[in-house]
């Protein structure tokens, strides 16, 4: 085959690695593209990707991985619909798949719009959100149905379910296999932005269980944010979201500590920020400022980069912070927005200013139950000195958290401020 | 594709008298475009539930009886069946329609062999 240069020293295992991260979604959605039919796409895919394991440590790893693995798949397909092919209409199915053999083929541009098309058919908002999220783990970032539910809390069973209702919705109430057009494109990107930060999150912190961390998710959204951006240049939220995202796990090293302990953002070592992470969401931020659009994502995204640029938590520039969540919160009212701005106004102008703006969103009463707000009552508190408001406060969030190390944090503010070991 | 879009509206619900005479108006508009655009096959606005009856056979016999097969708070108040390209298009069909701006449109798409 031609690309093909024989090099047996390299590392095949994790060239097919490799591989698989960068071109698995690929190959998927050019195999949709061509069939029409997720179920045989996947399937090709997987055995484009076996041949691989086969053939390359014998021919070597060809130059471009995600062609030859496309064609494999794609002749895989021809195969398969030859062989199934009993009706006229099948075999007219299987002559089209040759037809596009030709030079242009491999034009990296043509082949990252169908990765695009598979993303918003994945997200469409005629799927439930949960199997929105399965389906963009599966189709796009290859995780197995037992990877996902096992990231989900759920059964294999259960996923594997959710994963065929989705694809048979896909194929039987029509959701078309396509990039919307340009009146829907803005709502429409906001829900494929949505699932996924909604991976990022849930792998940054896990709702439930014991470990904070999954990182697995983590890597695969910014994976996919990063090809999202790529493919969708003119979107600042694209890039907001990518920056976003690298900027909170920049400082995944300093979340926790040895003992996997929470470490709040104050009294995190920052000198175990991920540098070369963070300057890279801030050259994103720079490119998607200039266009002067900023959506939500930006703005949350500005709003670390000011943790991020000061030395220490000393340093932290709070009243800047104030200001970004008030044009967030303007932008896109929620409770939790409030709740953080109430925490940069008592930083910047003392606990008691934000103890103001909590009396105001607990008046309101939509965070009722929510650890957080507990939470952050109880720091205000503990930062005014009222000792016992404060130990109140602790144990009504501790009473609420979900998570064990948010639970362990809060019990050991409690034991502080009421002066117990 | 074809879909089933069913209209439903909670009866209950007290429109203002503008609302009364921009909605049929409205209807009518949409039937004229989605007949102009050659996407709506047929419909009806149905009589309401006071005016209904359900049939169910059980060994043998006939159980006929008065009201909706269902106690729901929305009930059907109308049906169009369409041809639409795809389900963005049914959508777009279904969120035109004057009704869904307070009761509920539901697309079904008809069974396909």
């Amino acid at each position: 085959m031609a690309g093909v240069t024989p090099d047996m020293t390299q590392d095949v295992g994790a060239a097919v690695t490799a591989a698989f991260h960068a071109e698995w979604g690929r190959v998927v959605s050019v195999l949709i593209g061509v069939t029409g039919d997720w179920d045989l796409a996947e399937e090709c895919a997987q055995d484009a990707f076996a041949q691989a394991l086969r053939s390359w440590p014998r021919d070597g790893v060809p130059r471009r991985p995600g062609a030859w693995l496309t064609t494999v798949a794609r002749n895989r397909a021809t195969d398969r619909l030859r062989r199934g092919a009993v009706e006229a209409a099948r075999l007219k199915e299987a002559a089209m798949l040759v037809a596009p053999e030709t030079a242009g083929n491999d034009d990296e541009s043509g082949i990252a719009d169908e990765r695009l098309r598979l993303m918003f058919t994945c997200c469409h908002p005629a799927l439930a959100l949960e199997a929105r999220v399965a389906l963009t783990l599966r189709t796009l970032a290859g995780l197995t149905t037992t990877e996902i539910a096992r990231a989900f809390l759920a059964s294999e069973t259960t996923m594997a379910k959710r994963l065929v209702r989705a694809k048979h919705k896909i194929r039987n109430a029509g959701i078309p296999y396509r990039v919307p057009p340009a009146h829907l494109l803005p709502e429409r990107t906001g829900g494929v932005l949505a699932v996924l930060y909604l991976l990022f999150n849930e792998g940054y912190a896990a709702t439930a269980g014991a470990d904070l961390m999954r990182a697995g998710l983590c890597d695969e959204a910014i994976r996919l944010a990063r090809v999202l951006a790529r493919l969708m240049p003119d979107e600042p939220e694209a890039a907001g979201l990518l920056a976003l995202m690298l900027f909170h796990h920049a400082r995944r090293a300093a979340r926790t500590d040895e003992a996997g302990e929470i470490v709040t953002l104050e009294e995190q070592d920052r000198s175990r920020w991920d540098r070369s992470e963070m300057e890279e969401a801030a050259a994103l931020l720079g490119a998607a400022r200039r266009r002067d659009r900023a959506g939500p994502y930006l703005l949350q995204a500005e709003i670390i980069a000011c943790h991020a640029a000061a030395p220490t938590a000393a340093a932290t520039d709070w009243a800047q912070i104030a200001v970004l969540y008030k044009r967030l919160s303007d932008l896109a009212p929620s409770p939790v927005v409030e709740l953080n701005r109430a925490v940069a106004v008592a930083m910047a102008d003392g606990p008691a200013a934000g103890l103001d703006l909590l009396a105001t969103l607990e008046r309101a009463g939509p965070l009722a139950g929510y650890h957080l707000l507990a939470a952050t009552r109880a720091d205000l508190l503990r930062r005014l000195g009222h000792r016992t408001e404060a130990a109140a406060a602790y144990r009504e969030a501790h009473g609420l958290a979900v998570n064990e190390a948010e639970r362990r944090f809060l019990a050991r503010r409690l034991a502080e401020v009421t002066g117990q070991p | 594709m074809k879909y089933l879009l069913f209209i439903c509206a909670d009866a209950a619900i007290s429109l203002s008298p503008g609302q009364k005479e921009e909605i049929p108006r409205a209807a009518q508009a949409w039937v004229a475009e989605m007949e102009s655009r050659g996407i709506r096959l047929q419909g009806h606005q149905l009589r309401p539930v006071s005016d209904a009856t359900t049939v169910r056979v059980r060994d043998g016999e006939v159980l006929v009886a008065d009201g909706p097969f269902a106690e729901t708070k929305e009930q059907i108040a109308g049906f169009d069946i369409i041809e639409a390209a795809d389900l963005d298009e049914a959508i777009e069909v279904a969120s035109k329609h004057p009704v869904s701006w307070f009761g509920t449109v539901e697309v079904r798409p008809l069974w396909q062999e």
